[in-house]
């Protein structure tokens, strides 16, 4: 169990700001849900957590400790919103599950790592050398959910996991992460733009507009008395208010 | 392999690749039969024309031109391909540098790229063959460095497409270096467009070899290519035109040979080379054609739109696919229907089809389709295009993309009512500024003047109604209108169309996947499932009187503010039915927990309670055990899901 | 792009913040560089040519003092910053040097070229853009989604065919069939209108067949867009829908694809103009290359890249009068 915590975090593209100024803590062994509207910067922020954006100004720590963006050891995965484009097409996806893999180790022991894996996510790890086209939008966002345990990480930052998959299979991807979560104890920052998705599977949450958190808190307290005008005109933006 | 095969039997292709290897033989081969023949000086026998002892006649020494230009083959291919090797080499170089040097030195590189492409490649072989100085080498040197930008920015641009992609992000945050990652990921996603890319540039080098040579900048003698024959040839054009026209055809053979064999493994593997030559499809068989039955009995006064058993149908590649099978519904005067389901469940085909704007290439058919009581299946007549462009509203998913980018926006409203209100242009630009000013975008004046990108997601889809307000519609069809903007949006956009369904008595048909904004807004909900209504009932039933398991499911697998977050979700396991192969019986039967032996053999018909609602179930309204699914359950079903 | 942009930052102040003067801008930094840069390559493509430039020119009999006093003529021995300082300088001015051949002013030679080429090229560009837009156009509408299979593998067979055969080539053939065979027209000079009709055909029929193949396709993919959906369900009449709504779109997408192919017609006259003896620059500066004729070689190297430069801004300007956005995109 590790704590995620941004501190002051700036992130600049030319003149427009995506990131301003962010402190926002993921405690450990918990799920902060990250909720905003399409450019509010909360992609940005998952992305600059694992180093696929560089920062203008702030830190990114790891129980203190500013988070590796280099090297093998990568105690920070991130699943990413698009399964039909998070999979190399060409290789299968025990291959992609391998690659997140610390090195090392035996041929056989990578092999029944890779099954472990699988089963964790409740695949057939006899399915491991199926390629990501045979699979469903499903089942490839449990590769990559696979992929991202992989690499043994304390924190998974998880970005719009849902928002591509149809409805009917949406359900079984949230019960997956809510049970992982429980099961190995992740820290996890659960990005989505929508409320009802994160009520269901965060403790805390925090709003993000216009490149700030303009609110936070146990996801419970948020919601029933938000504090911020923002937050409650998401609130009553959420379709189907009524069956409240 | 499967898909080289393809290549041959496409006519194109095989022709392709019969002329390519016989470029390649006659290439090892010629100079090796004939290369005495070809040199064999004749004075005697200058110039001649063609006779059966020299087919193409003799060049300004008397030796065989046929001959000649058989053995020139060997230099010529040799060339080129070693051009095309420097080209490629260079430009694989210049293209992956972006990526493997990061964001800075990359785009100083892609700038450099960028100003060398804009050059046309004769104009930097001849650059380039100035500083190499005229003959073989310095042409290989000049038509290889010219041919390298181009490559480059090739490379540059189908490297940049996949570096990207998410996959590409998920190896640097698994600590994939850039380099592995160009190796592992980037390059094996690319190989094919760059290989077919390499192949056709080989046959543009091959040209241009005969360029140079034939301005006499590239062989020189006493060795000869194509080009060099050409230009021995030229002069004596009046004499024996067989000595240019030989070599000439040479050339051309060679060129396309490459070139189009370069496109049809293009076109087999699905690799996009600007206006590449299609293939032709197989002809699908055609369905029987299906004779209207005529109603009798017409729609109550207040049905604004009546459809009965209506179908699309197009053209696959293995057989007529039927997206919609049969959808019966009426809309009355008012109303607000809502149609959800999943994707391909063919509820935006349903959408398109009653508004008549299905693309030529699908086939729409009803027992009756009639909008305001005049019959849509009829043949497309400016009435009926009047009624359509007036009375029906259309409101389309993705606010980006439908409008022109090169119109002013309202010039694009004004447009249908110059068309049918015979509204001079600047009355119609006055009426496109009021119908901005009703869909509430503030100084509309102004806003008319601009072009769709400088309008906001939400402004653009409150200016698509505006569009639709120009007639006096009486019914507003929108095909997911807010499933492309975000939630505080898509509100504003919800309560437009609420506003204008009650102060003007429109009735509105909401396409959406999801169930909670078509419960919130309709009147009443069609469930759709592989092109089938399943269900229709009031939308306020839908948590509590859904009598059809898909419905009950699909209600209970979103989570909604008041969901017990202690409870795992309900899932639907499998995946929606692909409209290509629809199973026979129930088509839900295969996800469903009540299905029995029946539902796998017999379809369900939609049935009309005495209530009024509608459901094709013959389990309907069963109670489904709640099921917490262990992992022996979930293995079988991703079986299931796999198969 | 990038580079320009980083060249010639746009303020976003008053006027400089309205979008036509932020592209014109970015646009003028481009071309700049771009000059700049043909004007550098070209000055080092002497420099770069191994052994001594003017003794090539001069023929290995010419005596070593005419030599070295040509070299000093040139400011040859001057250390290479002063030449090209000189360089620059001298081309501000309109002096592109003296042949080492004939001896004129190279700005002469230009003078006297550059129209017969001028006029191939502009005719050459004219006729393949007539044809192209009108054949891209209908065939776009008659093979549209759902239609005319057959008529797209011929049009498209046609015209990777036509489009791939070289100008020179054609060239060839025309010179073979309508001058030897049937004699009908000219086969060489300029003195004649019937003598343009030959050269400007080979010039223009290969960009022709390509810049249709590739109008049809765009013309294709804009009928299947969401905006020309949108017009349909206005209900007005077809001929609006493909020329007002259709057209405009299709024609940027293949002028972004298209004009290297248009820069690429300038320079074939290069080779046309060597089939037919067109007395304009392409004949000549093959012949200087030949005769190792470096100063005129440099000059018209420029004047091509100067042509092929105005070009392209040409279909940046038309690109963003017939779309706004690409003035954003720009750059």
């Amino acid at each position: 169990m590790s704590e995620l915590r941004f501190e002051d975090v700036t992130v600049r593209y030319g003149h427009y700001t995506a990131v301003d100024q962010v402190s926002l803590t993921v405690p450990a062994g918990q799920i902060v849900g990250l909720v905003g509207e399409s450019g509010s910067g909360k992609s940005t922020l998952a992305r600059a957590a694992v180093g696929l954006v560089p920062l203008d100004a702030g830190r990114i720590l790891l129980d203190g400790e500013p988070v590796p963006t280099r090297g093998r050891r990568r105690p920070l995965q991130m699943v990413f919103q698009d399964p039909y484009s998070s999979l190399d097409p060409r290789m299968t996806i025990g291959e992609s599950i391998s690659e997140a893999m610390a090195p090392g180790g035996s041929r056989a022991e990578r092999r029944a790592e890779v099954g472990r894996l699988l089963e964790l996510v409740h695949l057939d790890p006899a399915r491991a050398g199926a390629r990501p086209s045979e699979l469903s939008g499903g089942q490839r966002q449990r590769v990559a959910l696979a992929r991202a345990l992989g690499g043994r990480p304390s924190v998974v930052v998880a970005d719009e996991i849902t928002s591509a998959l149809d409805v009917s299979i949406q359900g079984a991807v949230l019960n997956l992460v809510r049970e992982l979560q429980r099961e190995l104890g992740l820290s996890m920052l659960f990005i989505s733009h929508n409320l009802a998705v994160v009520r269901y599977v965060a403790t805390h949450v925090a709003v993000m507009h216009q490149g700030r958190i303009v609110e936070q808190g146990p996801t419970a307290q948020v919601l029933a008395e938000p504090d911020h005008d923002y937050t409650r005109a998401l609130l009553a933006a959420v379709p189907g208010k009524r069956s409240l | 392999m499967r898909r080289l095969m393809g290549v041959l039997r496409t006519p194109l292709g095989l022709t392709a690749t019969v002329l390519s290897l016989g470029v390649l033989v006659l290439a090892v081969v010629a100079p090796i039969l004939w290369t005495d023949d070809a040199e064999a000086v004749d004075t005697s026998n200058i110039l001649a024309p063609p006779s059966s002892e020299h087919w193409a006649g003799t060049d300004n020494l008397g030796r065989d031109i046929l001959y000649r230009t058989l053995v020139a083959t060997r230099l010529s291919v040799e060339l080129a391909l070693a051009a095309t090797l420097i080209a490629v080499t260079v430009g694989l170089l210049l293209g992956t540098a972006a990526f493997v040097l990061g964001r800075r030195p990359g785009r100083l590189v892609g700038a450099g790229i960028n100003i060398a492409v804009a050059f046309p490649g004769i104009l930097l072989a001849l650059f380039f063959a100035v500083i190499f100085g005229v003959g073989a080498t310095g042409a290989v040197l000049a038509i290889g460095l010219a041919g390298a930008p181009a490559f480059g920015r090739l490379t540059q641009t189908l490297v940049a497409s996949v570096a990207a992609r998410d996959y590409v992000a998920a190896a640097s945050v698994a600590g994939v270096g850039r380099l592995r990652s160009l190796f592992r990921h980037v390059l094996p996603n690319i190989s094919e467009p760059l290989v077919v890319n390499a192949t056709i540039s080989a046959g543009g080098a091959l040209l241009a070899f005969a360029g140079l040579s034939f301005l006499g900048l590239g062989v020189q003698q006493p060795q000869y290519d194509w080009g060099r024959l050409l230009f021995d040839g030229i002069s004596s054009l009046y004499v024996n035109p067989w000595a240019a026209l030989a070599p000439g055809i040479a050339v051309i053979i060679a060129g396309l040979a490459f070139n189009l064999f370069g496109e049809s493994v293009a076109k087999a593997f699905g690799v996009g080379v600007v206006g590449g030559i299609p293939e032709l499809p197989s002809v699908a068989a055609h369905l029987d054609d299906v004779a209207p039955v005529e109603d009798a009995g017409h729609a109550p006064e207040d049905v604004v739109l009546d459809v009965r058993d209506l179908r699309v149908t197009f053209p696959g590649p293995n057989g007529p696919i039927r997206p919609v099978r049969g959808v019966s519904f009426a809309v009355r005067r008012g109303e607000a229907i809502g149609v959800v389901g999943e994707s391909g469940s063919g509820k935006s085909l349903t959408a398109l089809a009653i508004s008549r704007l299905v693309d030529d290439s699908g086939r729409v058919e009803a027992d009756r389709l009639e909008l305001l009581g005049s019959d849509l299946r009829a043949a497309d007549t400016k009435a009926q295009r009047q009624l359509l462009g007036t009375s029906l509203a259309m409101v389309f998913q993705d606010p980006m993309t439908s409008f022109n980018p090169t119109q002013r926006m309202g010039g694009q409203l004004a447009e249908s009512a110059r068309h049918h209100q015979g509204l001079s242009r600047k009355d119609a630009l006055a009426r496109a500024v009021d119908r901005l000013r009703a869909v509430r975008i503030s100084d509309p004046e102004t806003r008319a003047h601009q072009y769709p990108h400088e309008f906001s997601g939400g402004m653009r889809q409150r200016a698509m109604i505006g569009m639709g307000l120009m007639g006096s519609p009486a019914l507003i069809v929108a095909d997911e209108p807010t499933t492309a903007l975000d939630v505080t949006v898509q509100q504003q956009v919800l309560d437009l169309l609420a506003d204008i369904r009650a102060a003007d008595d429109v009735a509105l048909l909401l396409i959406s996947h999801d169930v909670s904004v078509v419960g919130e807004v309709c009147d009443r909900v069609l469930v759709m499932y592989a092109g089938r209504i399943v269900e229709d009932l009031p939308a306020a039933g839908l948590e509590s009187a859904a009598r059809h398991p898909y419905t009950r499911a699909l209600v209970a697998a979103v989570p909604d503010m008041a969901t017990d977050i202690d409870q795992p979700l309900a899932v639907i396991p499998g995946r929606p039915v692909d409209p290509s192969d629809v199973p026979a019986g129930c088509a839900y039967a295969a996800r469903c927990p009540l299905a029995s032996a029946r539902c796998r053999a017999e379809d369900p018909p939609l049935v009309t309670e005495p209530d009024g609602s509608r459901v094709a179930c013959w389990h309907a309204g069963e109670p489904i055990a709640i099921e917490i699914r262990d992992r022996e359950l979930d293995h079988e079903l991703e079986e299931v899901e796999a198969s | 792009m990038s580079l320009a942009s980083s060249v010639a930052p746009a303020p976003r102040v008053g006027v400089l913040s309205h979008p036509w003067v932020r592209f014109g801008v970015r646009r003028l930094g481009r071309l700049l560089v771009s000059l700049w840069v043909l004007v550098t390559a070209s000055f080092l493509m002497i420099h770069l040519i191994p052994g001594d430039a003017v003794r090539a020119a001069l023929g290995p009999t010419a005596p070593p003092e005419l030599v070295a006093s040509t070299r000093a003529d040139m400011g040859l021995d001057d250390p290479l910053l002063v030449q090209y300082l000189h360089y620059l300088q001298n081309l501000l001015h309109g002096d592109l040097g003296t042949s080492l051949i004939s001896r004129l002013p190279v700005s002469d030679i230009i003078a006297q070229r550059l129209p017969a080429t001028l006029e191939l090229a502009v005719l050459g560009f004219l006729l393949a853009v007539a044809i192209a837009v009108p054949v891209g156009v209908t065939m776009g509408v008659l093979t549209r989604r759902g239609h005319g299979r057959r008529t797209e593998l011929a049009f498209t067979t046609t015209s990777v065919v036509v489009g791939i055969i070289p100008d020179f080539l054609v060239a060839v053939g025309l010179v073979y069939v309508f001058g030897v065979s049937l004699g009908w027209l000219p086969v060489a000079g300029n003195d004649t209108a019937s003598a343009y009709v030959m050269p400007v055909v080979a010039l223009a029929i290969g960009p022709a067949a390509i810049l249709a193949r590739i109008l049809r396709v765009e013309m294709v993919a804009v009928l299947g867009a969401d905006f020309v959906r949108t017009a349909r369900a206005k209900r007005i009449p077809n001929r609006s829908v493909y020329l007002r709504h259709a057209l405009p779109n299709a024609l940027t997408a293949t002028l972004t694809l298209g004009g290297l192919i248009l820069s690429a017609l300038v320079a074939g006259t290069v080779l046309v103009e060597n089939v037919f003896a067109w007395p304009g620059l392409g004949s000549t500066i093959v012949s200087s290359i030949l005769n190792k004729d470096y100063q005129v070689v440099q000059a018209i190297v420029i004047v091509y890249g100067v042509g092929v430069l105005v070009i392209n801004t040409l279909v940046d300007v038309a690109l963003a009068l017939l779309d706004p956005r690409s003035m954003i995109k720009e750059g």
